[in-house]
C-alpha cells in the first residue's frame, strides 16, 4: 500500500495553489456578488492548463491521472467553487464524452480548442421534466435524409451560454428499442445552429460565477454525423460520464471543505472573546478537530475511488460514495465554520458564507443524495 | 547564452516552525518544502533571457533527495536541465560549505551567466551566492531589479534608499536577484509533464572532488517571542481620540 502522491502530483497541487491563491481569490468574491462568469480567470485557468487534463497529449490535452485532475479540482474548490465548477464541468462533462466516445474526426475537430479552454462544451442531460429520472427524456431527434431534427429543452447546463461556449452534448430520444423503451442517444450540437438557443440562467444561490444555461430545440437540424458514437448508447455514455463527474464533485467537497476550514481555524484563533481566543475553549477545538477528521477521511475515500480507475478497477460504487460523503462533510464543516465566525461569518465580507452557499449545489448536481444512496443500495444488492 | 540558477528549497512560509530538541535545528517532520521565493526570480530572469537570445538553462540544487522536487518544479516552468548534489545532511550547514560545493558543480558547466536569489527566505544568511562568484572569480551584481545582457556586458540596477544604483560588468557574472526583477511563471500542467523526461543528473559531493568544510555551526536557534496584545486607543470624539492616539505613539511606542 502506497500513499505517497508521485512528485508530479506533488507539483501540481502546489501550482494550482498558488494560481488559485494568486489569480482567483482576489476575484472569486466580487465575480459571486455580481454573478458573473469571468473570461479572464477561465482564459488563465486555460493557460496554465486545467483543461483536458486526462485527455492525451495528441488532442492537446495533459495525459494525466485521474488524481492529479482530481488534486487540480480540489485547490480550485479550496478557493472557490465556481471556478472548480467551470473546470469540474468543462473536463468532467464537457471533455469526457468528446474523448471517450467521439469519432476522430469530432475529437480532431473540438478537443484542441476545448483543451486550452479557448472553448468551453456543455452536457446536456437534464431537462425540466426529467432531473433524477434523466432516462425520462423528452427531447427528441428524428433523422430526417442526412440530419438529425432536434426539438425539446434541456435545464441547469453548465458552460453552455458562456462568451467562450462552442456547444453541447444533447441527449435526445431518437425512437424505440426492441424492448418497447425510449432509445436515447447523444448528438453534437454547435453553439450558432439554426433552431438552438442557450440561454444564461440568473438568480442561482451558489456557483454564482460559474455559467448555467437552458437550452432550446426547435426544428434544430445538424448533420447526421453528429451523432457520438453509437446510436442507441445515449444513456449509457451519460451514465458512464457522470460517474467520472461525480469524483469532480467528490473534489469540490473536499477542496471546499479544507478551504472553510482554513477559514475558521485562522479566524478562531484570532477572535478573542472572555479574554482568550474562541479556538481554545474546548467546544470549538473539538469543532476544528471533527472538521480535519472528516476531511481527511473524505479525502481518502476520493483518491481511493480515482485510483480504482487509474487502475481500471470497478469504482462506480466508490465514486458514488465519495461523491455523497465528501458534499455531506462540506455541509457539516460549512455549517461549523460559519458558527466559528459568529455574526460575521453571516456577512458577505467573509468568505465563509460562499463556502456555506456553494456547498448546498453538491448534494444535488450530477445525482441528488438520494440517488447516490440508490446507487450505492443497488450495488451492495440491498435493493 | 549558458545560464545556471542555484536552487535551494526551503520551508513553505505556511509551515508551522517548531524547533527541534537539540535546539539547534527545526523540526522537519512536518514542514512542505518549496522553491526559495527569491530563486523564482532567478529562474523566470533566465527562461526570459534565453527566450530573447538563444540558449540553454541549468538549475542546480544541493541538499537530500527531496531537493529533487524544487528541482523539478524548475524544469516545469521550463528550465532544460537539472544536476543535484546529493548530500543528506547540508541542511543548515555552513553556507561557504555549501558554496564550494556548488561552485564544484557550476564550473564544469561554464556558464554565462549564474543567478542566485538574493536570499533564502530560511537562514536569511545572504552569503552563498557572493562566495560562489568569489570561488568562480566571477564579478557579482548583487540585489538586482532590473537587467540588461548585450554584447558580452551584463547591466543590473540595485534600488537602494531612495535612488538606485547601475552596476555593469562583462561575462561570465553571477546575479542575485532580488523581488521586482521579473513575475515568476507558473509551473504550466503541460511544463509538468515534459519536466518529468528532462535530464536530471545526481552527483555527489565526492563526485565533484567537493569537501565539506564547515567553518561555523549554528549555536542555538531561539522562537520569537510572544506578540504582545494589541491595545484600543480610548476617546469619546474624533479629537480625542487622534489625541489619545499620538500620546501612546509618543509615550509607549516611542516612535514620534
Ligand atoms: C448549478 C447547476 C448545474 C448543473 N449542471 C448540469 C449540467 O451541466 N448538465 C446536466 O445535465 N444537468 C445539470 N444540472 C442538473 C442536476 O443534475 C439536477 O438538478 C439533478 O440531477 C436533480 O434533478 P432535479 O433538479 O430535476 O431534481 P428532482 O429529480 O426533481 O429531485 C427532487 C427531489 O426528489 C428526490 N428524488 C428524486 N427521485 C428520487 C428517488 N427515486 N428516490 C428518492 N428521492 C428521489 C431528489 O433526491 C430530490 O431531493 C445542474 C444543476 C444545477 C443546479
Ligand atoms: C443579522 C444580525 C442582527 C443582529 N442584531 C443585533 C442587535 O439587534 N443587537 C445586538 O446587540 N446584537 C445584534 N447582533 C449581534 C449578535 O448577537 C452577535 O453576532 C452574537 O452574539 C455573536 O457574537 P459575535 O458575532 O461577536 O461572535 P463571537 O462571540 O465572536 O463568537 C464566535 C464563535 O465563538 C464562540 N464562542 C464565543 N465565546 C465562547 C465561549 N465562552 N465558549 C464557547 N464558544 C464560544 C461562539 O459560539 C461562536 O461560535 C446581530 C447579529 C446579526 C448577524
Amino acid at each position: 500500500m502506497d500513499f505517497e502522491l508521485s512528485m508530479e502530483q506533488d507539483i501540481l497541487r502546489k501550482t494550482v495553489r498558488d494560481f488559485a491563491e494568486k489569480e482567483i481569490a482576489p476575484v472569486a468574491r466580487e465575480l459571486d456578488q455580481k454573478e458573473f462568469f469571468s473570461l479572464d480567470t477561465c482564459r488563465a485557468m486555460g493557460e496554465l492548463g486545467l483543461f483536458g487534463m486526462i485527455v492525451s497529449e495528441d488532442y492537446g490535452g495533459q495525459g494525466m491521472d485521474y488524481v492529479s485532475y482530481i488534486i487540480a479540482v480540489e485547490e480550485i474548490a479550496r478557493i472557490d467553487g465556481s471556478h472548480a465548477a467551470t473546470i469540474a464541468a468543462g473536463n468532467s462533462l464537457g471533455i469526457s464524452p468528446l474523448f471517450y466516445y467521439g469519432s476522430e474526426e469530432q475529437k480532431m475537430k473540438y478537443l484542441p480548442k476545448l483543451c486550452t479552454g479557448e472553448g468551453l462544451w456543455g452536457f446536456g442531460l437534464t431537462e425540466p421534466g426529467a432531473g433524477s429520472d434523466a432516462g425520462n427524456s423528452a427531447t427528441t431527434a428524428v433523422l430526417d435524409g442526412d440530419e438529425w431534427v432536434i426539438n425539446g429543452s434541456k435545464i441547469f447546463i453548465t458552460n453552455a451560454s458562456a462568451p467562450n461556449s462552442m456547444g453541447v452534448t444533447v441527449m435526445c430520444k431518437t425512437g424505440k428499442r426492441e424492448d418497447g423503451r425510449d432509445e436515447l442517444s447523444c448528438i453534437l450540437v454547435e453553439l450558432g445552429t439554426p433552431g438552438f438557443e442557450a440561454r444564461e440562467m440568473h438568480g442561482k444561490m451558489m456557483w454564482r460565477a460559474s455559467n448555467t444555461s437552458e437550452l432550446y430545440f426547435d426544428d434544430c437540424r445538424v448533420p447526421k454525423e453528429n451523432l457520438l458514437g453509437t446510436r442507441g448508447k445515449g444513456f449509457h455514455q451519460m451514465l458512464e460520464t457522470l460517474d467520472g463527474g461525480r469524483l469532480s464533485i467528490g473534489a469540490m467537497g473536499v477542496g471546499g471543505a479544507q478551504g472553510a476550514y482554513e477559514l475558521a481555524l485562522r479566524y478562531s484563533k484570532e477572535r478573542v472573546q472572555f479574554n482568550k481566543p474562541v479556538a481554545s475553549f474546548q467546544v470549538n477545538a473539538f469543532k476544528l478537530a471533527d472538521m480535519a477528521m472528516e476531511i481527511e477521511a473524505a479525502r481518502l475515500l476520493l483518491y481511493n475511488a480515482c485510483w480504482l480507475r487509474d487502475n481500471h478497477k470497478f469504482f462506480s460504487k466508490h465514486a458514488a460514495m465519495a461523491k455523497l460523503y465528501a458534499s455531506e462533510v462540506m455541509g457539516r464543516v460549512t455549517d461549523q465554520a460559519v458558527q466559528l465566525h459568529g455574526g460575521y461569518g453571516l456577512m458577505q465580507e467573509y468568505d465563509v458564507e460562499r463556502f456555506y452557499r456553494d456547498y448546498k449545489l453538491l448534494t444535488i448536481g450530477e445525482g441528488t443524495s438520494e440517488i447516490q444512496r440508490l446507487v450505492i443500495a443497488r450495488l451492495i444488492g440491498a435493493i | 547564452m549558458n545560464i545556471v540558477v542555484c536552487i535551494k528549497q526551503v520551508p513553505d512560509t505556511e509551515s508551522v516552525i517548531k524547533i527541534a530538541g537539540d535546539g539547534k535545528s527545526i523540526d522537519t517532520g512536518d514542514i512542505k518544502w518549496v522553491m526559495n521565493p527569491y530563486d523564482e526570480f532567478g529562474v523566470e530572469e533566465a527562461l526570459r533571457i534565453v527566450k530573447d537570445q538563444g540558449g540553454e538553462v541549468t538549475v542546480v540544487g544541493a541538499g537530500p533527495a527531496r531537493v529533487v522536487e524544487a528541482l523539478r518544479t524548475a524544469l516545469a516552468m521550463g528550465a532544460d536541465k537539472a544536476v543535484h548534489i546529493q548530500d543528506d545532511d547540508l541542511y543548515g550547514a555552513d553556507p561557504i560549505a555549501v558554496a564550494k560545493m556548488l561552485a564544484k558543480a557550476i564550473e564544469p558547466l561554464s556558464p554565462d551567466v549564474v543567478f542566485f536569489g538574493q536570499r533564502a527566505v530560511d537562514d536569511d544568511s545572504g552569503v552563498v551566492s557572493s562566495a560562489v562568484a568569489e570561488y568562480l572569480g566571477m564579478p557579482q551584481l548583487s540585489v538586482i531589479t532590473k537587467l540588461e545582457i548585450a554584447d558580452g556586458k551584463v547591466k543590473g540596477t540595485r534600488p537602494i534608499e531612495g535612488q538606485t544604483v547601475v552596476l555593469e560588468a562583462s561575462l561570465p557574472a553571477v546575479i542575485s536577484a532580488q523581488k521586482g526583477l521579473n513575475e515568476p511563471r507558473y509551473a504550466s500542467l503541460p511544463g509538468i509533464m515534459k519536466a518529468k523526461k528532462k535530464p536530471l543528473e545526481t552527483k555527489t559531493p565526492a563526485d565533484l572532488g567537493a569537501e565539506r568544510s564547515d567553518f561555523i555551526e549554528i549555536a542555538t536557534l531561539n522562537p520569537p517571542p510572544d506578540r504582545a496584545p494589541g491595545k484600543t486607543v480610548e476617546g469619546e470624539t474624533a479629537q480625542e481620540l487622534a489625541a489619545n492616539l499620538a500620546k501612546l505613539l509618543k509615550e509607549e511606542a516611542k516612535v514620534i
